[in-house]
């Protein structure tokens, strides 16, 4: 999840010859193999820093976007308090990105490089944060299952081999259960409320159902990159090992808030002890990563329009350092 | 003036816990000056009660050791084991040593 566009990476990324690369890719190898941490100054594989800062950047852009259906609702949130978690998270959103656009700086790309990838629109983001918002609900679904998705995919990473990243994980992580515990809490609180907003959770669930179980990205058979990441440690679980995980978690929250899961083909499989569920319309998700999702436009339309927007803050902020250092220059002589 | 979203300064961002703690490293951030740097810390590394107090240093003022030295620097101490109390053995008899 949120590393979507690592099934697209180029072919050449895997190829070294040269002999002695080939003795420290073996010894690069055998420190993952014992588990210990790759740090920033280390020698590395080519392909791992990139796979790394292509990853790395795409969940910090994620966080990013991810700011945007969840800030539409802060202005009518239900109440102050609400309003003032819905805020508090949105803002967590934005630390989270501010952790990761760091942890992706210590492999030699600057912060500003890849915001400018984000705003050209050349760099992926996760798709879920395509879809829209209509309702209050929408703000429930996202922190249960969305933030649900995200904490089983991210668990993982805090055991990272990449030491920046796994230890912006860890962090991450610690907040990450807030979101989850909110978004179901309002669930919890509609489905015990009127029929009309038992019904507005039930739309909710059914709007992100599907593109939740998308979050895990392609299935294994699928999935081009898993096998040199799990390799490198980068990727722990594969993407559906974690869906399953995500699935036999979340139906039984599903039964205590007496909404039904849009799968009629949903069955527990009681010798696996898993959920079984059906098969999952992945092309829609092409469609949504191509830029055919409900709001990609609008998403970084609203980036762009921040960025610009907040320019003459940038601006002033640096007139103001250079001013305050010219004085202290001359107070110095 | 050029486009000043760029070149903002990098800092490292050090937070003491508690008093009495030692101030420890915790990420990151990017800033025009220290006061913004603080600020900026406050906003990012503090928000559920993690600090008390925050150090900003650039991470241009740092100096590092080379990890192709860490044989040299390091590998010398590996065989000083009479430096850890441990290697002693002493009598159970004795007390309070």
């Amino acid at each position: 999840m949120y590393t979507q566009g690592l099934d697209s990476l180029g072919k050449d990324c895997l190829r070294d010859e040269a002999q002695d690369i080939g003795r420290l890719e073996q010894r690069f190898q055998a420190r993952i193999d014992a588990e210990e941490k790759i740090e920033p100054k280390g020698w590395m594989p080519e392909a791992y820093r990139r796979t790394l800062i292509r990853q790395i950047s795409q969940h910090a852009h994620s966080e990013i976007v991810g700011m945007l259906p969840e800030g539409n609702w802060i202005t009518r949130a239900p109440s102050l308090l609400r309003k003032s978690i819905l805020i508090a998270k949105v803002q967590d959103e934005g630390g989270h990105g501010a952790y990761l656009y760091s942890a992706a700086e210590t492999l030699g790309v600057s912060r500003d490089e890849l915001i400018g990838q984000l705003l050209e629109g050349k760099a992926k983001y996760s798709s879920i944060f395509n879809y829209p918002t209509p309702t209050w609900a929408d703000i429930g679904a996202i922190g249960w299952l969305v933030d649900g998705a995200a904490i089983m995919n991210q668990i993982p990473l805090c055991r990272c081999s990449y030491g920046p990243y796994a230890r912006a994980m860890v962090r991450i992580c610690k907040e990450e259960s807030f979101h989850q515990r909110q978004g179901y809490e309002i669930m919890l609180r509609l489905s015990r409320g009127t029929p009309p907003q038992k019904e507005m959770a039930q739309q909710a669930l059914n709007r992100w159902w599907w593109p939740s179980l998308m979050m895990f990205g392609p299935s294994d058979a699928e999935s081009k990159h898993s096998a040199q990441s799990m390799r490198w440690k980068i990727k722990r679980f594969s993407n559906d090992e974690l869906r399953q995980k995500f699935v036999d978690f979340t139906v039984p929250q599903a039964e205590f808030l007496g909404l039904a899961v849009p799968d009629p083909a949903l069955s527990w499989d009681e010798a696996a002890q898993h959920y079984r569920f059906g098969a999952i319309d992945w092309s829609e998700f092409e469609q949504v990563l191509k830029g055919h999702g409900p709001c990609n436009r609008e998403r970084l339309e609203a980036r762009r329009r921040a960025h610009d927007e907040g320019r003459w803050v940038r601006d002033a902020a640096v007139a103001h350092a250079s001013k305050q250092a010219a004085k202290e220059k001359s107070r110095a002589a | 003036m050029t486009d000043s979203s760029r070149d903002w300064p990098l800092y490292e961002i050090f937070i003491r816990a508690r008093a009495g703690l030692d101030h420890k490293h915790v990420g990151s951030l990017h800033a025009t000056d220290a006061m913004m740097a603080i600020e900026h810390a406050r906003d990012l590394y503090t928000r559920r009660q993690e600090g008390v107090s925050i150090w900003a240093v650039r991470s241009s003022d740092i100096v590092a050791s080379d990890p192709a030295d860490a044989d040299a620097l390091f590998e010398p101490a590996r065989d000083k084991v009479y430096r850890h109390p441990t290697f002693y053995d002493i009598p159970e008899e004795v007390k309070t040593l």
